[in-house]
């Protein structure tokens, strides 16, 4: 249903600098299917992590990581492991990173990012949202996708929008995604992530590489789904 | 060179003043505005860019016509209305209009404004505009050639690059964190939201003392008690206490400008040892400003 590709181990472990240990969770509902996640990626991650010098409490695996019933209840069982780590490392598409980070009171870090989940906002869809952007900021901002939730996908900080109420200015029922991102960094006091840089959107990374696009899995799963949407179906 | 810069890199106290191109293209009455009444007053005068999302003429071409006139511009641009290949390339042709000073703000949403079914932008943020007016001075551009080197620009511009800051946002800390990131990207000065709590200046202020750049606070004219409790409801970030409200509403009508004039000059002799200038917004009482400028002392 989704496709999704690796970040690059270095870049991983630059997220995880301030980490010293890391609690793996990888979701085995659609990034198995894109030979990305399940139990295979989970050791190779926790080896990758051991070799840069990390302790890993422990690791799990959801089948859909993308419900938060499900991640409250799996993660439930590993609360001990869970909370003896500084960061959780998700191998999901951006709405799975989403949910941990709203069910787990610490860092939510993505492994993967999400090119296509045709519009999919995960099994059961909660609040969270995954634009599919192809480059996940989700390790700078405490699991929040900024790209969703503010109104002008602002990657750097707030505008000068925020309500007193914590409102953005499109919309007195519409929170600033921001704000939301400021509070939770504050409470995971990691404020100094907000001072990261991060560069415009490489909108060349929204698009579906080739090298997803002739495997099997996108022509059996993502492809019929993307031709499903009413928009398709008018055609 | 920027008269904005010398007076700032000199250590004058500086004010600046804002005029918002008209809706159509009578463009005489602003500049008449400006000429009468900001000339030789303030260092420069900021042109406000698509202000509040309603649709008008542009920035660029009325800093030109100040520029004309003897009257330093200060081009805003805002992030909402074009994307990073027309943002560097108005950059180059402000630049090549002699325009030097640069305002990037994020820019308030279409929906704010009287175009509401259209798209808004935001390719780049206003740190990602900073930053590209960084990388046009040193002589390239945001793009790689294809050996994965930055573009070469035949003649480089200069600029006196900007931003805007919001000291009495809900969350000020949020605030000073994008400020730093701001800097980091090649800011040079901060024209700020408007203020009217001196004592929530101030503390902003400490906040953000290890970032070294000019500070000029910014005050928007309040014509009236309607307008004043207009902002409190309407306009994120900027509250105004409840005795200036009450200064507007207990004035008689003919001695409202008076007032308004006072409350102006009051707030600029009280926040003037915090900061480093000051950014007059009087939305059509240019005519003011003068007066403004003489009773706060600097005139």
């Amino acid at each position: 249903m989704n496709a999704t590709e690796p970040k690059p181990v270095e870049e991983i472990i630059q997220s995880l600098a301030n980490a010293g240990s890391v609690f793996i969770v990888g979701c085995t509902g659609c990034p198995v299917g894109c030979d990305v996640g399940g139990p295979k990626w989970v050791d190779q991650m926790a080896a990758a992590l051991t070799g840069a010098g990390k302790t890993v409490t422990g690791s799990g695996l959801v089948e859909l990581l993308c419900n938060k019933a499900l991640v409250g209840i799996k993660l439930g069982r590993m609360v001990e492991q869970v909370m003896a780590a500084d960061a959780v490392l998700v191998g999901s598409c951006g709405v799975g990173v989403q949910a941990v980070g709203n069910m787990v009171a610490r860092r939510a870090v993505p492994a993967l990012n999400t090119i296509c989940l045709g519009h999919y906002q995960g099994l059961w869809p909660g609040s969270e949202r995954c634009a599919e952007c192809g480059q996940c900021v989700l390790a700078h901002t405490g699991g929040l996708c900024p790209v969703t939730l503010c109104a002008k996908s602002l990657l750097n900080g707030q505008c000068g929008g925020t309500g007193y109420d914590g409102s953005c200015e499109v919309s007195r029922d519409h929170p600033c995604g921001w704000k939301l991102i400021y509070d939770r960094l504050k409470e995971l006091g990691r404020l100094d992530d907000m001072r990261t840089l991060i560069d415009p959107s490489d909108y060349r990374k929204r698009a579906i590489p080739d090298s997803i696009r002739r495997t099997t899995h996108f022509a059996l799963e993502v492809a019929p789904q993307e031709q499903s949407t009413p928009a398709k179906q008018a055609q | 060179m920027s008269q904005l810069r010398e007076q700032l890199q000199a250590g004058k106290f500086v004010v600046t003043a804002e005029i918002g191109p008209p809706k159509g293209i009578d463009v005489a009455p602003c500049l008449h505005e400006a000429e009468q009444y900001l000339k030789g007053r303030v260092a420069a005068v900021n042109v406000t860019d698509i202000q509040t999302a309603v649709m008008r003429l542009g920035s660029m071409a009325v800093c030109h016509m100040l520029t004309d006139r003897g009257i330093e511009p200060v081009f805003q641009m805002v992030c909402r209305d074009r994307n990073r290949l027309a943002l560097q390339s108005d950059l180059l042709s402000a630049a090549a209009l002699g325009i030097e000073n640069v305002l990037a703000l994020t820019g308030d949403h279409v929906v704010m404004g009287d175009h509401r079914d259209a798209k808004p932008v935001y390719d780049l943020d206003s740190v990602g505009l900073l930053k590209a007016m960084s990388a046009l001075e040193a002589g390239t551009d945001m793009g790689l050639d294809p050996k994965g080197q930055p573009n070469k620009l035949a003649g480089a511009p200069k600029f006196f690059k900007g931003c805007c800051t919001t000291p009495c946002s809900p969350t000020p800390e949020a605030q000073a964190i994008k400020l730093e990131k701001k800097v980091a990207a090649g800011a040079q000065f901060v024209q700020t939201q408007t203020v009217y709590d001196p004592a929530a200046f101030e503390k902003f202020m400490r906040q953000i003392e290890h970032v070294k750049i000019p500070v000029l606070v910014g005050i928007v004219v309040l014509k009236s008690a309607a307008m004043a409790k207009y902002m409190n409801r309407s306009v994120p970030g900027v509250q105004v206490p409840d005795p200036i409200i009450q200064r507007l509403a207990d004035a008689p009508k003919e001695a409202r400008e008076k007032v308004s004039v006072a409350i102006a000059a009051e707030l600029i002799r009280r926040m003037k040892p915090m900061c480093q200038g000051v950014h007059l917004m009087t939305l059509g009482w240019d005519h003011c400003v003068p007066d403004i400028v003489q009773q706060a002392g600097m005139a």
